[in-house]
This record gives C-alpha cells, structure tokens and sequence, in this order.
C-alpha cells in the first residue's frame, strides 16, 4: 500500500532527524560544560592537602587530559549508550537516578496533559456554542487568568489553599513518608492518588487553559464553513452539528498543540515537582543544581530533551494519521 | 500594511496599555511610590511577619521588611530584565531568521537544525543548567542569558516569512535596479516582518517576567539582597501555611503584568494581521 509505505517512510526521516536534534543537544550540552569555569577536580576535590600531581593523575584517569575532540568523541559515544557517568550526591550511576525519576515524571504529566487536553477542550466547546456571551466571557476571562500564571507560583497557592487552608490534601511528596510501607495494596494506591491530585491538577490547569485559548479560536475559524452550514441545512441537531462536525475538523491543530505543549509540560513540571516535592525528573535535576552534581543536571537535561523530542514526534506521526492530507510530507 | 482596529480589540488594547504604563510609572517612581525602605529591617522581632494592614496593606516578611514596597522596588528589576532580555531576543532571532531566509540552500538547513535542537531542549532546563554551571551570575549576566535563550521560536517564524516574502515582484524589482544583498534584506524584505516582531516583543516580555520569577524562586535568578518578583515570592515560599501575604501579592503583580502583556500582543497581532495562525503563536512561547 503505497500510504502505508509512505507512513513508514516519515517516521523514519522523522526518527532520523530526532537523532540528529538529540546529538545537537548533547554537543550544546557537552560545549557548556567544557565552557564552564573549572572541572570536577578543582571545584568538586578542592581540598589543599591534594597535591597538583594527584590531581593530574585523576585528569589522567577521567580522560580530562585528552584533546578535547577525543573526550567530544567519547562523550557521544558514552551518552548514545546510555552511560551519563556517576552522580556524585546519589553515589550511584547517573542512568539508574533518572530510570527512578522518569517513571514519576510521566506519570505526572500523562495524568496532567489527559486533564488539561479534555478540560481545555470541553471548556471551548462550551465557549464556542454561544460565542461573546456571559459563559464565554467568564470562561475566557478565566484561561486567560491562569495561562498567564507562574507554574510555581499556581502550585504554592495550590498547596496554601488545599493543604493549608482546607488540609484536603497532603503537603509535598508523592507517598506518605511513613505510613505507606504499613498500608494494604488498595490503600497504598489511594495515598499514591491523594499525592498525585495537587500536582497533577495544578499542572492540568496551566495547559489545559492554554489549549482552550487556542482550541476556541480554531472552533470558531471552523464554523462560517459551508459544511457546517449544509449539516445544519440537513436538519442535524446543533449539539451534534458541534461535537462531530466542527470538533473533529477543529481538533487537528490541537494534535499539533500536543507536539508543542510537551516542552511547556515538562517545564511546569520542574516547578510543581519542586514545590510539591514530587521525586520526578525537575525534582531530580534541581536537588543535583543544589548539591553541584554536573553528571546528573546535564544527562537530565540531555534525558529530558530527547524525552520532548520523541514526543513530538509521536505528536507529528499522530498529526499523519489524523491528517491523509499531510502523507506525502 | 494596514491595521484592523475592531473596537473590541481597541478597548482590549487600550486597558493593557493603561495597566502596562500604570505599572511602569510606579516602578520608574518608586521612591515616591514605597512607604518604607525595602531593605530596611526596622525591628526583626516585633515587626516580623504581620499580616496585611492599613500601615502595611501587603504585610511584611520575616526580616521585618513592607512587602508592598518590596514588590514596587522590585518591579523594577522585574520589568527591566525582562525588557533588555527580550529586546536582545528579538535582534538576535531576526537576524537569525532573516540570514536563514535570504541565504536558503544548505546554510539554511544547518541553520535551522540548530534552532530546532535548541526548541527541543525545554528552555528553563537549559537555563537551570547554563546557571548552574556559572554559579551566581551578576544581574547583567542573567539578562543575556534570558535573551540569548529566547530567539529560536521567533527566528522560525522570520524565516519562514522571509522565505515567501524574497519570491515577490517587489524584490525580484529591488534586485534588478542592482541593489545589495544586504540592502534588499534590511531595506525592502524586513521592514514587512515588523509586525511578527512587534507581537513577538510584546508576548515575550510577559513571558521573560514569568520565566524570571520562576528562576528567582529557584534561587538561580536575581541574586539577593536585590528582589525581584520571584525572589520576594520564594522569600515566602517556606511560610505559606503562616505567612501567606508575602508569596501571594507579587504573584498577583506577575499574573496581572503578564495579561496585560498578552493582551496587548493579542490585540496587535488580530489588528496587524488577523490571519495569523494561533499555533504559530504557540511556537513563540517555548
């Protein structure tokens, strides 16, 4: 089938390229550290009673001595293996650190990103059923409100309203520190859920406003056409005329909005993970900027990138298939 | 060109301008404008954390310290690191984009492959890292770097406008009376890009505010004893349970600048060209 093989063939230009942005990331990445002042031996092992030649000695032993193309060849070489080095505030490989917080991560933002995208939606439709009334006014006013907010700051008024205020849910962290262990199956999944709600929602509400700005404006563009018109013509209820006729045709640019809001996500998710201690990606990468643990803030960043690029992909892919007009592209 | 003013969006423009200048004016004045000093500690003790009241409408915080005159000096570094930043985002993505653009072929493609690598990296995770390794940048520093890390959407867009705009008649005409290379780009081709830089600027001025704080409150941004928004914000962070006032007055200013911002970008962008794609737009903000 010539469609299928044309799909095959975007996904892999498509991958090709990912690769490609992934090794630009890691040069970018691998260019800051080296432009950095110092290396880990004289910031990280400044102590005085370690002479200049046993510090040559461990350059010797780390490579740091080497032409700086050679250790730029080796550091790709590591990186495509999955080898980001040793972190040195876990005192364990810097794969296994991120391997714990990915998990976290994406659960965070899957949980995020299926609530903003279905509120954000369903929020648009309502706004463009009746276009510049009070509902629709309010309605905008409201995602106006929080697409313009600080993710960090949304998440601790979060926190002071429903953890202070009204102590509904937990502070900070994702399971309960001391209680969890002792708890049967079903009530270790709840707590796990209870710990989820304030992050997730408070994520949820950042992209969710987002996408019912946009996914409003595209439901209106879609409107004043002639189909629309000539399904009302035929006599097809106005709810229907909505949900099956103008979304489905309005939803395209929103798949290519999921494309684009991966990266706005996962930056979110950086402060909510911080505020509400969420052991996830951000939370991760933020405790190795305070304790100077370079391996483990760059392979983040470089995990987190390709991460977002991946995921763009799948966005493009998906936009494919939605989309036969995009094939042959 | 010409300008699309609907009324509605003259209104909307003209209550983001009014708030935008309101707030400017406060912080160019703000010695006038401050009941106290900001970094005055009056009485550590007897003064510390008292909730918002007449004599103090914001509170103070735990040094003892107005809030409401915290925040007014600090919408000064606020402000101006957002404007500088953007101002260098701005040059740096269009003439990025506009270079990209004219020159096409190979040059292009490389261009272009960087910015799109530089948009996968999540531009606060690259800016914690770039802070991270430079441990605690002088302000000016900081500023660049926010510019520095904020041009690749735009300079997408630039391309891609200059890309259709150098196949028109009134270039090919420029080329045939024999002007330069550089001439057509920066005479004839860029001033009809002004309209994507102008919203581009407006939209990314909230955007560095928001970004700014959010560094601040990470404690990598505007260091201390300077204030911005967000280090007033994170000053408060630990206390929200006892001591809200601190961390929820300066957000307040932040959401409020930021929707003026976006506002008046929004309204220039449907009076300048109303055909605008509002995805395109979302590039913009990452």
């Amino acid at each position: 089938m010539a469609s299928a093989s044309s799909i095959a063939g975007t996904i892999a230009s498509r991958l090709a390229q990912a690769v490609v942005v992934v090794a630009i990331v890691t040069t970018i990445v691998f260019v800051l550290i080296h432009l950095a002042p110092g290396d880990p031996f004289t910031s990280a092992m400044d102590n005085p009673n370690v002479t200049e030649a046993v510090r040559a000695r461990w350059r010797a032993m780390y490579g740091l001595d080497q032409p700086l193309w050679i250790q730029y060849v080796r550091y790709l070489a590591n990186v495509a293996r999955g080898n980001f080095g040793w972190s040195f505030s876990m005192h364990r490989p810097v794969l296994n650190v991120l391997k714990d917080a990915l998990p976290n991560t994406l659960l965070l933002t899957g949980t995020a990103l299926v609530l903003g995208f279905a509120g954000g939606i369903g929020i648009a439709v309502i706004q463009a059923t009746r276009p510049g009334s009070v509902v629709d006014r309010a309605l905008g006013a409201g995602s106006m409100f929080f697409y313009a907010m600080p993710d960090f700051w949304l998440a601790l008024m979060m926190m002071m309203i429903f953890a202070y205020w009204f102590p509904l849910f937990p502070v900070a962290g994702s399971v309960d520190p001391v209680m969890h262990e002792f708890m049967s199956p079903m009530g270790g999944l709840l707590d796990r859920l209870r710990h989820l709600v304030l992050p997730a929602v408070t994520l949820a509400l950042l992209s969710g406003a987002a996408v019912a700005r946009y996914q409003r404006a595209e439901l209106l563009r879609v409107l004043p056409d002639d189909y629309v018109r000539t399904a009302r013509a035929k006599g097809v209820g106005e709810s229907r005329v909505m949900l099956v006729h103008v979304l489905r045709n309005a939803l395209l640019p929103i798949v290519s909005l999921l494309g684009l809001s991966l990266p706005v996500l996962f930056t979110g998710a950086v402060f909510v993970e911080r505020v509400f201690a969420w052991p996830g990606m951000g939370w991760t990468i933020l405790n190795a900027v305070g304790t100077r643990d370079y391996p483990l803030v760059t392979a983040g960043v470089i995990v987190a990138a390709a991460t977002v690029t991946l995921g763009s992909l799948a966005a493009d892919l998906l936009y494919a298939v939605v989309d036969p007009r995009i094939r042959g592209h | 060109m010409r300008a699309h003013w609907t009324h509605q969006v003259m209104r909307r423009a003209t209550i983001a301008c009014v708030v935008l200048l309101a707030i400017v004016v406060v912080a160019v004045l703000a010695p006038v404008f401050s009941p106290y000093d900001p970094i005055a500690q009056p009485d550590i003790i007897g003064l510390k954390n008292l909730a918002p009241s007449l004599s103090h409408p914001f509170g103070t915080d735990s040094y003892s310290r107005d809030v409401l005159s915290r925040c007014i000096y600090g919408a000064r570094i606020s402000l101006s690191v957002a404007a500088l930043a953007t101002t260098i985002a701005i040059t740096l993505g269009t003439l990025y984009g506009a270079i990209a653009g004219y020159v096409g072929g190979i040059t292009d493609t490389i261009m272009m492959r960087i910015v799109d690598a530089a948009l996968a990296i999540p531009r606060v995770l690259l800016l914690i890292a770039i802070l991270a390794l430079w441990n605690g940048l002088p302000l000016w520093l900081l500023v660049v770097v926010l510019g520095g890390t904020g041009w690749f959407g735009l300079s997408r867009m630039v391309r891609a406008q200059v890309l259709s705009l150098r196949e028109l008649d009134f270039v090919t005409a420029a080329r045939a009376v024999g002007a330069s290379g550089p001439r057509i780009l920066l005479r004839h081709i860029l001033p009809n890009v002004v309209p994507t830089i102008i919203v581009a600027a407006t939209l990314g001025i909230g955007h560095v505010i928001i970004l700014e704080a959010g560094l601040s409150y990470l404690g990598l941004g505007v260091q201390p004893p300077a204030a911005s928004w967000g280090s007033i914000i994170q000053d408060g962070a630990d206390q929200l349970g006892s001591a809200w006032w601190i961390s929820l007055f300066p957000g307040l200013l932040i959401v409020t600048t930021a929707i003026a911002c976006n506002s008046l970008g929004d309204a220039l962008r449907s009076a300048l060209d109303p055909r605008e794609s509002s995805v395109a737009m979302a590039e913009l903000d990452s």
